[in-house]
């Protein structure tokens, strides 16, 4: 599905990225943990297409195609969807009209034609309703003065229109209090179907409690420094990134 | 990778899609302006004599005006001299009389705008064309059937000869010959336009309409348009315009009056769209338009909806006088400036009748090096008891290299008026677009969705056909312009 190799990627000609390399097979939840300025978002961004970094060295294969060459609405079409850290409110424009341009660029790019009107509507009002938004939220501008709260779900609605092959989710846990967590966990879980592969970027253990990953990565100082399976994740909650820290350094 | 900033900077440079030149035989007057050339187009015209010495009179006092200066844009010395203030496609022998006498490559001309010249065509449609080619009236669609509930829609040349009596009575009363300069100039040579009246409890029961269409070289044009709703009337009136495009900035100087009696509403819209010269700002129109509306009945209202995304230089406040009381005036307003087009546009509310409302809308959006300012007047007389007014005025810019600039002018005289005025500017923001972009939206479709969403206030007020081919004119406008 996606094959990271020796990837190195700067900001402003600082080096974020130092030679990363991670394979997430169909089906996989890798998840990325890591201290604040490890570089995990700038991961995140380089893989969704950003361009405020600049790819230095390696590749990225996304389904066995070029990823970096890879417009980053093309990258969408193609099923790569990021779930931002901080989402961008676009003011004028609804959530419905917004989701539905994206849902027919996909549906276009692969060809096929656009999503009657209806069955959209009955499609969206149902993947709302389990996010616990209001179902008024889709006739809101996208983000406009939705709580920090409302727009982490509001990415986790989206993803669940637009079913992505590979979602990559950015700190999607920070600003949800225990019960908001649960919703967004298990309609994620929900989208676990055996094929369908996650990027899980957080600070904290807890989100892993509900989303229990794979696979577990620690990103220090732009490399990873420790892979291991769900357990590491408990381990860390305890030592604290220090001694992985202490070890990059030397 | 694409960047957002280079397609900025794309959508910026977008192309201009009506610059064909029609070849047609015309027939103009040497350039140049002196009482001659008046007397001549008014013989051309086969004017009464009344009108003739209006003209006139108006020439001699252009001559002691100067060309404002205070407005926000910039623009090397016209010579007046240079421009051409007659020109007609030649007519074989007189003037059409029915469609086929009209010359095939003009009627091509309007096909290739869209416009459903052919009245067999027209029959499915609601909307009934007076199209104006450089400066005489081609031809007005569906005349016979709003004749038969004496509704006047016909070239402004026709009205002079078969209605000088309305003429007479109502030209000038809104738009004074020495109003402003240009509205001077215009009332010097104006050539043709459109004439509109609509009796006593009458309510137009189609869209009319008007295109305007510069063809040939160093042509002005002057059309004048008058339109006049009667006690208890009603008429929504579109008026869209293109020009080909040319190396050399031509000049257009239109006036339009607008007056409603009691009871009577009046809707103006306007699709303009004139040649707004190249990427590095080289040609296009210099528009400096003079729109005025009188409501001057009781109850009357006047509504003004323009989508400005042509012109090299916009100079141009559609304005109501509210002298009837409880009389409504409203402004809604889209300008779009791209490359290095320059827009100095808004409105004038003048409150004179007890308890009239204005409300005022105004959206600037701006691109590449484009300069776009609103200027806006809100005045309320002392006599003007319980008027109320609401202005709002957004601008968005589209890159960091446009501006955006506000002017109201808010004079109160009256201690029971209530003036509101609101004014936002906003930036198409990279991590706006790189949001759409990761839900698989493309940059060029995600600014024409932001910048729609940004003016729906305004289309909303445009006549369904219209709305489409706004929506449709702005993503043209600003193709290749992301931001």
């Amino acid at each position: 599905m996606l094959e990271i190799k020796n990837l190195h990627a700067t900001v402003d000609d600082r080096e974020i990225l130092k030679g990363i390399s991670l394979t997430i097979n169909p089906g996989e939840v890798h998840a990325i943990m890591g201290p604040n300025g490890s570089g995990k978002s700038t991961l995140a961004g380089v893989l969704s297409g950003r361009d405020l970094y600049a790819v230095t060295e390696g590749e990225v294969l996304y389904e066995g195609k070029n990823l970096l060459e890879m417009p980053p609405e093309e990258r969408a079409q193609e099923g790569l969807l990021l779930s931002f850290q901080y989402p961008v409110e676009i003011p004028g424009v609804s959530n419905i009209y917004f989701l539905k341009a994206a849902l027919n660029a996909k549906r276009k790019h692969h060809g096929e034609p656009e999503m009657d009107a209806m069955d959209f509507l009955l499609l969206v009002k149902d993947k709302i309703k389990k996010v616990n938004l209001d179902e008024a939220m889709l006739h809101r501008s996208v983000n406009e003065g939705f709580s920090g709260g409302e727009k982490k779900r509001n990415e986790v609605f989206h993803l669940s229109v637009l079913e992505p092959k590979l979602a990559i989710l950015d700190e999607t846990d920070s600003g949800l209090d225990i019960d908001a967590l649960r919703v967004v966990a298990d309609n994620i879980n929900a989208l676990r179907d055996g094929k369908r592969s996650f990027l899980v970027i957080t600070h904290y253990q807890r989100l892993l409690e509900y989303i229990v990953p794979d696979y577990v990565h620690v990103l220090v100082d732009g490399r990873i420094v420790r892979s291991g399976g769900k357990e590491l994740a408990l381990e860390l909650e305890q030592t604290g990134y220090k001694f992985e820290q202490e070890a990059a350094r030397a | 990778m694409s960047t957002p900033t280079r397609t900025v900077e794309e959508l910026a440079n977008r192309e201009y899609e009506f610059g064909f030149i029609t070849d047609v035989e015309a027939e103009s007057v040497p350039p140049g302006l002196n009482e001659d050339v008046i007397r001549l187009i008014s013989a051309k015209k086969n004017e009464p004599d009344f009108l003739l010495e209006w003209r006139l009179k108006a020439y001699r006092h252009w001559l002691t005006m100067e060309e404002p200066k205070w407005q926000n844009v910039h623009y090397p010395p016209i010579n007046y001299q240079e421009v051409i203030y007659y020109s007609a496609p030649k007519a074989k022998g007189d003037q059409p009389k029915s469609l086929d006498e009209i010359d095939p490559e003009i009627l091509k001309t309007y096909e290739k705008l869209g416009i459903p010249i052919q009245e067999q065509e027209m029959l499915a449609g609601v909307v009934a064309v007076d199209a104006v080619f450089d400066s005489v009236s081609v031809a007005t669609t569906f005349k016979a059937k709003l004749n038969e509930m004496g509704i006047i829609f016909c070239s402004f040349s026709e009205a002079a000869q078969e209605h000088p009596e309305l003429i007479r009575k109502y030209l000038g009363t809104v738009v004074p010959t020495n109003d402003n300069y240009f509205a001077a100039l215009n009332s010097a040579v104006f050539s043709d336009g459109s004439f509109v009246y609509i009796p006593k409890g009458v309510r137009c029961p189609m869209e009319l309409s008007t295109y305007f269409r510069i063809n040939a070289k160093n042509t002005g044009q002057f059309e004048r348009t008058l339109i006049i709703a009667d006690a208890g009337s009603y008429v929504s009136y579109l008026e869209g315009c293109t020009a080909p495009m040319r190396d050399e900035n031509q000049l257009h100087a239109a006036v339009v009056e607008l007056i409603a009696h009691d009871d009577a509403t009046i809707k103006y819209s306007t699709v303009q769209n004139w040649y707004p010269g190249d990427k590095e700002g080289k040609g296009g129109i210099y528009n400096f338009v003079t729109k005025r509306g009188k409501c001057e009945g009781r109850n009357s209202k006047i509504s003004w909806t323009q989508v400005e995304t042509g012109s090299a230089i916009t100079w141009k406040y559609p304005s109501c006088i509210l002298k009837g009381d409880n009389s409504v005036g409203e402004f809604y307003s889209v300008a779009v400036t791209a490359n290095y087009q320059q827009a100095d546009t808004g409105t004038k509310m003048i409150h004179i009748g007890k308890n009239t409302r204005s409300t005022i809308v105004a959206k600037g959006i701006s691109a590449g090096h484009a300069q776009s300012t609103y200027r806006g007047a809100v005045k309320i007389l002392s006599g003007a008891d319980g008027a109320r007014n609401y202005s709002q005025c957004d601008s968005i810019l589209i890159g960091d290299q446009c501006g955006a600039h506000t002017f109201p002018y808010i004079d109160v005289q009256n201690p029971t008026a209530q003036v509101e005025h609101e004014a936002s500017t906003s930036k198409i923001g990279e991590d706006q677009i790189f949001y759409c972009n990761q839900r698989g939206i493309s940059s060029e479709d995600a600014v024409s969705m932001i910048v729609n969403g940004f003016c729906k206030e305004v289309f909303r007020e445009l006549p369904m056909e219209f709305a489409v081919e706004a929506q449709k004119l702005l993503s043209v406008s600003l193709e290749g312009s992301v931001g």
